[in-house]
């Protein structure tokens, strides 16, 4: 018998349960155990390497669990395309593509579109509207390769908007973005959230973690989870991260310690 | 008179007219799978597959069988060799793609040294025999390159994802192994049909060289299709034209002029990114100069 006996969605965006994620058959984060309700923002904290980007390629449905149960939206990862936008952190080839930007935002309805269906005003709107809200409507026409790496990146998070969908999945969507388009984005991840929808966020960004309703900080383990004051704390980030940095009046503290990422580093 | 001498050729000799519908047709599937092929990366699958099918159709002229059944049966044999060598070492897929590439033209040759007519049937395989296509091939031809159309264009969206990003592919709900698997059997139904007009060796010229051309110049996948089926059918027509009056190979004057057009594009303008004008437009995404330039390029399409 599977934890989810109900089987109807029953308000949860995502749920995991003694979840093990990884390649093959090598575990990244064994045992992981967290819900996200709805309307609700889970921000995924740790260093390169800590399991961020393989637990949302899970939640996305890119890569099957080793063990234990993942549900999406009341289903089996992967299930529902149209109600779910993946933003990834590697764009392998996309920018040599002979696209503009608009041609890219567009691909996101191709989930509700279908093989043959016809795209309708409802899906320009929706497409534009991403396109303005993240400040690049002017960009449409340009070529892909011609955008700077923070127009691209926004040109992406218009993307991921203009899919529709109840749940984000975004893999540090803000990593390139300059201060202005990071607050633009922050907004809008607000306005998802008090719109009924859901995000999961992976980050580096303390400050975008400390603003989410629940924060995950992993070190290929689960370090702490809950809500950000609670789980921000010294201890946990030096679980997390392995290095601390305060400003105090005389200048930057910091202490190191082993985070449990690289293999070779012993206890001080 | 020059228009005559462009025209007669044709007018007067009935093998001229047939190889220049075929190469047409050639030209048109080449155009819209080469696009595909060049934006997703499988250029050297794509060249494997062209040489994969020699040992196929080598068997089926051995035994008496239509060539094109051969064909069909060494690029099946092909794309299930790549993917069972991939799956089963840790080798990356270009070191699968070239370990069967050369065993597979090995395994060609040696086959066709047992026929007797040895460099005969090679040449006849490897460059085509545009001059001599038959309607029942005229036939084949057409119905292929109606197919790779139709089934092109029913896929244009998870193509488009998958050459974009496998991961958007298959998060918008299209599998990318299975629409790979597709792009795939399209790289190979061009090869398999064209074997008898271009030949194995030279059909993978006429994959690669005009949407290579077309890239260079294109901002639209639309754009880029027209393009490379445009530079191609353009190709077929001067390279039949020259084969006529030089007096060389029809498959290989064909491939020389889609080579020329790609090195002729590459010379009149920079690759793209590199240019100074687009640095410019980098900056400045709406300066009039970046407008006026995407405007011209993408005029006849928009």
């Amino acid at each position: 018998m599977t934890p989810f006996s109900h089987g109807q969605p029953c308000g949860l965006a995502v749920e995991a349960h003694s979840l093990s994620v990884g390649y093959g058959e090598t575990v990244v984060i064994a045992t992981l155990e967290f819900v996200l309700e709805r309307g609700r923002v889970l921000t995924l904290v740790g260093a390169n390497g800590s399991g961020k980007t393989t637990l949302l390629k899970a939640i996305a449905g890119l890569l099957p669990p080793i063990s234990g149960a993942l549900r999406v939206l009341g289903a089996v990862p992967g299930a529902s395309p149209t109600r779910v936008a993946y933003l990834g952190q590697f764009h392998p080839s996309g920018f040599i593509l002979p696209l503009r930007a608009i041609d890219v935002v567009r691909m996101a309805r191709f989930a509700r579109l279908g093989l043959l269906g016809q795209g309708s005003r409802e899906d320009e709107r929706a497409v534009e509207r991403s396109m303005e809200i993240m400040g690049v409507l002017d960009l449409r026409d340009e070529p892909l390769d011609t955008l700077s790496g923070g127009q691209r990146q926004r040109v992406l998070i218009a993307q991921a908007l203009a899919r529709g969908a109840e749940l984000l999945l975004l893999d540090e969507p803000a990593a390139s973005l300059d201060r202005g388009a990071r607050e633009t984005y922050r907004r809008v991840v607000r306005d998802v959230a008090s719109a009924g929808c859901s995000a999961v966020v992976a980050t580096h960004d303390l400050e975008e973690a400390a603003c989410s309703d629940k924060a995950l900080l992993l070190a290929q383990r689960v370090v702490a989870f809950g809500a950000p004051r609670e789980v921000l704390t010294a201890e946990a980030l030096l679980s997390t991260f392995g290095i601390v940095a305060r400003h105090g009046e005389g200048g930057v503290l910091m202490i190191e310690h082993d985070h449990g990422c690289d293999g070779d580093r012993s206890m001080p | 008179m020059i228009f005559d001498s462009l025209i007669t050729p044709f007018t007067s000799n009935g093998f001229m007219v047939n190889a220049l519908a075929a190469g047409l047709l050639v030209a048109v599937a080449c155009g819209i799978v080469g696009t595909f092929m060049v934006l997703r990366g499988l250029a050297f699958i794509g060249d494997a597959l062209a040489h994969g099918v020699l040992p196929g159709v080598a068997l089926a002229m051995l035994l008496g069988v239509p060539g094109m059944v051969g064909a069909a049966v060494g690029a099946a044999a092909m794309i299930a060799g790549i993917g069972f060598i991939t799956r089963r070492s840790r080798l990356s897929g270009d070191t699968a793609v070239g370990l069967l590439f050369v065993g597979m033209l090995a395994l060609g040759v040696a086959i066709v040294s047992r026929s007797g007519a040895f460099s005969g049937d090679l040449v006849r395989i490897l460059f085509g025999e545009i001059l001599g296509v038959t309607y029942a091939g005229l036939l084949a031809q057409a119905l292929a390159t109606a197919v790779i159309v139709a089934v092109a264009y029913t896929c244009r969206r998870p193509f488009l994802l998958l050459c974009y990003d496998p991961e958007q592919a298959d998060t918008s709900g299209f599998s990318s192994r299975l629409f790979q698997g597709v792009m795939l059997a399209l790289i190979a139904l061009t090869v398999v049909v064209s074997f008898r007009t271009v030949g194995t060796l030279l059909v993978f010229g006429m994959l690669l060289a005009p949407a290579a051309t077309a890239a260079l110049f294109s901002r639209r996948l639309g754009t880029m299709i027209a393009l490379a089926s445009g530079i191609g059918a353009t190709s077929v027509y001067a390279g039949l034209l020259l084969s006529y009056y030089a007096n060389i190979a029809a498959g290989s004057s064909i491939i020389l002029v889609a080579t020329l057009f790609f090195v002729g594009a590459l010379i009149v303008r920079r690759p793209r990114g590199l240019a100074h004008g687009r640095g410019a437009a980098k900056r400045e995404p709406k300066s009039s100069a970046a407008r006026t330039s995407s405007s011209v390029r993408e005029g006849a399409t928009s």
